[in-house]
């Protein structure tokens, strides 16, 4: 344990020494949110009609997806794990006595954890101050927020566990970038990250609900600001516990068939 | 053909520190300290010398270099290379000299070497005679025959050297700077490098100014070093000048019969002593070879003996330390 | 310009030696802007138009705008990722050539993948364009020419400008991506639904407003009044670039006198 505790620890120390990079990528995250906003406000003005989601939840739903942007991109790539997948280096990690699956996954934890911890609290902080309509609500109520708070800690392992899922596919291609910006373009589409689920076509809908991904940004920024209603977020924790479990143990078992089959070939 | 004048070179270095606090302090205000990197260096090259430009890691030799080279301009001094000034008129400069940056490639990684030399032949704006008849040249002498149609990324790094050096003397440069053109090479491909750069010299006529850390290099194709040290510049003059004062001393090793007494040279100092065998010390400026080699044959019966001269290496370790750098 | 065909034909044989690598990368690039444009479609679907703009006319805007970004980032790639020639010191190499620094830093690097981004906006410039009753004339199709032009122009100046700020800092430079990608994002949709402020930013400053939205309101006979101005507009995309390559001589004086 304490071994994955201090690679966890030092790719948080990493990660939070690129601020220059954060700022700047908190600048665009807001920028992108402000273009979000009024496409949805502009879309919003032309019609009284009965929307599947209100514009304030809508704003609010942008404003989390920007802030937490690094905890649900699929895109978020680990050069140096890919580089020891196919050099063939990665005989050497498994010369250390802590389990790779672990090791990795905290290091992949930590890389998102502190790229959003930089990002997030600039972002929420502004966006709450800013004036109507850009600003953010404060949280439903306070049991919302903290079913906010799990839910998206949840969301967090389970995008954890579906890259490692990715990562663990490039020891079977062995060519990383392709396949991966496929897998990554149509996860972040069904997490809700290109337009809001309530906005798809039901058919969509239908299909994004039976999916994994929405369970880590949908599902949790929904649940803020109340659109989910708080018994049926309990239902989504027990789902994303169910998700969690499955995907690491999916991981986990896929992990030792590719090493054991590495060792055999000798590399 | 090279005049350099007073040449000074000032570079701000950003301070880094540590911890959280400091790090976002640095963010909107940061310390600098003056590095100088060449102060006052002014020397000549004549037309087709071979110059050693050495001194230890971070003494201003890569600094000049780019001065001369014409990719920095120096704070104040002159520079005068075949009528040019690097820093002003680049491109018209550099079009008659060539470089190599040892531990960089110049050339593509993926494709055939010779792809790599056709494009710098565009870029150079080449002739197509004169790039056939280099290339033909540069074929022969590198023996480039076989690995010239090879992706960069299968050669060996000696292999990839000679292409390097090829590949800057397509466009037949009258000065070729070479940055540690021998490092990380194996013996035999060392002395393959070093016998080309002494035949372009001697065939084409070009001047080449070498920075290395193998002092090798220097005894084999140098006539001159320039030392440089802290940005200054400590030493200019050739390689026997330095051996006549520093190569004053010599070590005698000598081979004899059993013997149990210890010898006795007067002027001579016995570094290691066996009843076969004794490591002597002399320096010929207080006593002659002679007489040391006299005194030893008295006293026991010779049977090989070995008069060492210090490497250059050696040497060039005792002028840091005179100049304390 | 034979030179820099030079380097396209060096770079391609270059990415061809990873053959499967790269139809999975340009297959990966094509639905990048499929998944945005999948979106925008199901948000009109839901929305049917958006402020009097219906989905083909704002397809046209998207396609207009993507196929720019395509071409700026297969082209103009060496600038966009300036930053890595300044750290390993590849940029001392192209000061000891004798040929101009842009030609060579675009020279330095092509992303042909990038072909497939262009491919899915091609196809989407294509059906749009089949689908919207527009009257064809010589000057419209010129426009629209040029307004793909003008927008690989800003998109270039834009990456040029970060990779100036290369020779100061090479921290900090992801700002370029709320003009570049932000840009893309934005002018993607008819500007007249944004606040005056965006507006008005990207028509003086950044001119995508002078290069998609303008002249796509000629284009569409959505004009009033004299037409010319709307037809001249794309013309400020070479408006910005020059002051762009002022800056990045600047930048590479900058280099000189301090080197890296």
């Amino acid at each position: 344990m304490k071994a994955y505790v201090s690679v966890f620890k030092l790719r948080l120390y990493h990660g939070l020494q690129y601020r220059a990079a954060a700022l700047a990528g908190i600048a665009t995250q807001f920028f992108f949110g402000f273009i979000f906003i009024m496409v949805y406000e502009a879309f919003y003005s032309q019609s009284t009609a009965a929307f599947p989601i209100s514009l304030s939840q809508l704003i609010t739903y942008v404003w989390l997806q920007q802030a937490f942007l690094a905890f649900v991109m699929l895109w978020f790539r680990d050069n140096e794990l890919f580089q020891l997948i196919t050099s063939g280096n990665v005989a050497y990690e498994l010369c250390r006595p802590s389990g790779i699956y672990g090791l990795w996954y905290a290091k992949l934890l930590a890389q998102r954890l502190s790229s959003a911890l930089l990002r997030s609290m600039p972002i929420l902080v502004i966006a709450y101050i800013l004036p109507k309509p850009y600003g953010m609500p404060l949280p439903h109520n306070s049991v919302s927020f903290l079913l906010f708070v799990l839910t998206l800690l949840l969301g967090l392992l389970m995008m954890v566990s579906l890259s490692m899922l990715m990562y663990i596919s490039v020891f079977i291609t062995l060519s990383p970038a392709g396949s991966l910006l496929m897998f990554a373009v149509i996860g972040e589409f069904l997490a809700g990250m290109v337009i809001p689920v309530p906005l798809m076509p039901t058919w969509l809908q239908n299909i994004v609900y039976v999916l994994p991904f929405r369970w880590a940004a949908d599902f949790p920024f929904r649940v803020y600001s109340g659109h989910i209603p708080q018994d049926e977020a309990l239902i989504g924790v027990a789902i994303q516990i169910i998700w969690l479990v499955l995907l690491v143990g999916l991981g986990k078992y896929t992990m030792t068939r590719v090493l054991r089959k590495i060792v055999v070939q000798g590399g | 053909m090279i005049t350099i004048n007073g040449i000074s070179k000032t570079y701000q270095v950003a301070k880094r520190s540590s911890g959280i606090g400091q790090a976002f302090k640095s963010l909107f205000h940061r310390e600098y300290t003056d590095v100088e990197a060449l102060n006052d260096i002014s020397f000549t090259v004549k037309p087709g010398e071979i110059v050693g430009y050495i001194g230890p890691n971070g003494a201003g030799k890569s600094t000049t270099i780019k001065v001369m080279s014409g990719i920095l301009v120096p704070d104040s001094g002159s520079c005068t290379i075949m009528g040019y000034t690097p820093w002003k008129d680049r491109v018209a400069y550099v079009r008659n000299i060539g470089v190599v940056f040892g531990q960089r490639s110049q050339l593509w990684w993926d494709v055939p070497v010779i792809d790599s030399f056709e494009l710098l032949r565009d870029i150079y704006k080449v002739p197509e005679q004169e790039y056939k008849a280099n290339l033909a040249l540069l074929t022969e002498t590198l023996e480039l025959q076989d690995i010239i149609g090879m992706p960069v990324r299968q050669l060996s790094l000696g292999q990839r050297m000679r292409c390097e050096i090829a590949a800057s003397l397509l466009h037949s440069p009258s000065i070729l700077f070479l940055d540690e053109p021998t490092i990380g090479l194996d013996a035999a491909s060392k002395i393959a490098v070093r016998r080309f750069i002494r035949t372009i010299n001697e065939e084409k006529g070009v001047t080449v100014i070498l920075t290395t850390h193998d002092m090798n290099d220097i005894e084999a194709l140098a006539q001159r070093i320039i030392l440089i040290g802290k940005g200054k510049l400590l030493y200019d003059g050739s390689i026997d000048a330095i051996r006549n004062q520093f190569g004053t001393r010599k070590t005698i090793i000598a081979l004899y019969r059993q013997q149990e007494a210890p010898l006795k040279i007067a002027g001579a100092v016995l570094e290691s002593w066996s009843p076969e065998r004794a490591v002597l010390s002399v320096d010929t400026e207080q006593v002659l070879i002679s007489e040391v080699l006299i005194s030893i044959s008295q006293q026991v019966e010779l049977i090989d003996i070995i008069i060492d001269t210090p490497p250059i290496e050696d040497m060039i370790i005792q002028l840091y330390k005179e100049h304390q750098i | 310009m034979r030179l820099y065909w030079k380097y396209i034909v060096i770079l391609f044989k270059s990415q061809m030696q990873y053959r499967t690598s790269f139809w999975l990368l340009t297959l990966g690039q094509f639905l990048v802007p499929f998944s945005v444009f999948a979106g925008l479609y199901f948000l009109f679907e839901r929305f049917g138009q958006i402020q009097g703009w219906n989905f083909q006319e704002v397809a046209l805007c998207f396609s207009i705008i993507h196929m720019a970004f395509a071409i700026s980032e297969c082209f103009a790639r060496g600038f966009d990722s300036f930053s890595g020639m300044v750290v390993n010191g590849e940029f001392d190499r192209v000061l000891v050539r004798p040929r101009s620094t842009v030609l060579q830093v675009l020279g330095s690097k092509f992303e042909f993948t990038r072909v497939g981004r262009l491919a899915q906006s091609t196809l989407v410039l294509i059906w749009a364009i089949s689908q919207l009753p527009i009257e064809w004339t010589m000057l419209k199709a010129i426009t629209l020419f040029f307004m793909v032009i003008s927008g690989f122009f800003i998109f270039a100046g834009i990456f040029m400008l970060a990779a100036a700020m290369c020779f100061w800092t090479i921290q900090g430079l992801e700002v370029a991506n709320i003009f570049t990608d932000g840009g893309k994002e934005m002018a993607q949709y008819p500007l007249n639904i944004y606040q005056k402020w965006v507006t008005r930013f990207f028509t003086f400053i950044i001119p995508f407003g002078c290069v998609n939205y303008l002249p796509l309101l000629y284009i569409l006979d959505k004009t009033t009044g004299n037409d010319l101005p709307y037809i001249l507009a794309p013309a400020a995309g070479i408006v910005f670039i020059a002051p762009c390559m002022l800056v990045w001589r600047v930048g590479v004086r900058h280099y000189r006198s301090t080197g890296s």
